[in-house]
């Protein structure tokens, strides 16, 4: 990584919002939306991280994953804040239909209901679900 | 693709990042480091040795910015400094480091 | 008798409903990788497995629950939990094998 900017930051800063919808191992999709957001990250945007749907499952603790030979790229999340990726929210409903509470999580985020959500979304200026 | 230590074959892509980071040991860095051009001090060892910390935690091999800000709140801010890390791994840190950590290349590296 | 396996999220697509539909009393359903979150109890598609509990067989496959974290979350009663050589053993054990992927 070479450095674009010095002390000055970045010349455009975006708001961006990555909207995860996928549980973390049966597909690739929520590993590479995890790279994206790095990206977007280092490239130093506001970056707003969504996890709605099964996306929740992705920020579940205690993953395990040495039997079925993937990486567990949970422990990623908490390396988000190093990043200054601090917007994290989860959709209430989501996280109750799948009898989860915040307690299950492995970073704070904010919880908010649909109805949230949508203000949130509509003042986006790039948006990326999976 | 892979170096040659002791007789041992240890695989890496076509950028010379090892494929698989278990394989690494101080001795492959040291010969790491001298295919990069760098003699390793110290001051090498401490970055070297904090990515990997910061990789077994986190699993991701952070960006220049992310570890000079690690890195300033650990040693404070003589080490926690671009210039620093230049001065130690003149083609770019993270690139650099990384590859002699024995970790993958940074994601968002460009 | 079938063994079923499931590899769908219960949230996400139809597959254990569709199978659960023409699934006989007797037969074998093994949930397996993202199909595993149906075997939690206290969730909105609980039911789908507790409506057919004690008239199909239900298995999940235990390495694909640690990977989620589900290792210490409520499963359904009745549900048991198999290893990779289990899954074998169930394969064997049943006329046939039917993948709703």
């Amino acid at each position: 990584m070479e450095e674009e900017w010095d002390e000055g930051g970045p010349e455009v800063v975006k708001r961006f919002m990555y909207v995860n919808r996928k549980a973390p191992y049966g597909t690739v999709y929520a590993l590479e939306m995890l790279e994206k957001v790095l990206i977007a990250a280092a490239f130093e945007q506001d970056v707003h991280v969504v996890f709605m749907d099964d996306g929740v499952y992705q920020l579940k603790k205690e993953q395990e994953t040495k039997a079925i030979n993937m990486k567990n790229f949970s422990p990623t999340f908490r390396a988000l804040e190093g990043y200054d990726v601090e917007k994290l929210y989860v959709e209430k409903e989501s996280l109750e239909a799948r009898g989860l509470t915040v307690d299950d999580l492995v970073v704070p985020v904010e919880v908010l209901s649909s109805e949230e959500l949508k203000g949130l979304m509509d003042k986006q200026e790039v948006i990326l679900t999976a | 693709m892979a170096y040659e230590v002791n007789g041992e074959s240890i695989e890496h892509d076509e950028e010379g990042y090892l494929s698989d980071i278990n394989q690494w040991t101080p001795e492959l860095a040291g010969l790491l480091a001298k295919d990069e051009g760098i003699e390793m001090t110290d001051e090498h060892w401490e970055v070297i040795n904090f990515l990997r910390e910061y990789y077994e935690e986190y699993q991701i091999a952070p960006a220049i910015r992310v570890l000079v800000k690690a890195l300033k709140k650990k040693f404070g801010p003589e080490k926690g400094s671009n210039k620093y890390l230049y001065e130690l791994f003149p083609y770019g840190p993270a690139k650099q480091a990384c590859k002699v950590g024995g970790l993958p290349k940074p994601t968002g590296c460009i | 008798m079938l063994l079923h396996t499931v590899n769908k999220s219960p949230f996400e697509r139809n597959s254990l409903e569709s199978c659960l539909r023409v699934a006989e009393d007797g037969a074998g359903v093994l949930l397996i990788e993202d199909g595993v979150y149906a075997a939690m109890d206290n969730t909105q598609v609980s039911d789908l497995i507790k409506k057919r509990m004690g008239n199909v067989k239900f298995y999940v496959l235990g390495p694909d629950v640690d990977a989620r974290g589900l290792g210490n979350q409520s499963m359904i009663d009745g549900v048991e939990s198999v290893d990779y050589a289990g899954f074998v053993d169930l394969v064997e054990k049943h006329s046939a094998t039917q993948a709703w992927v």
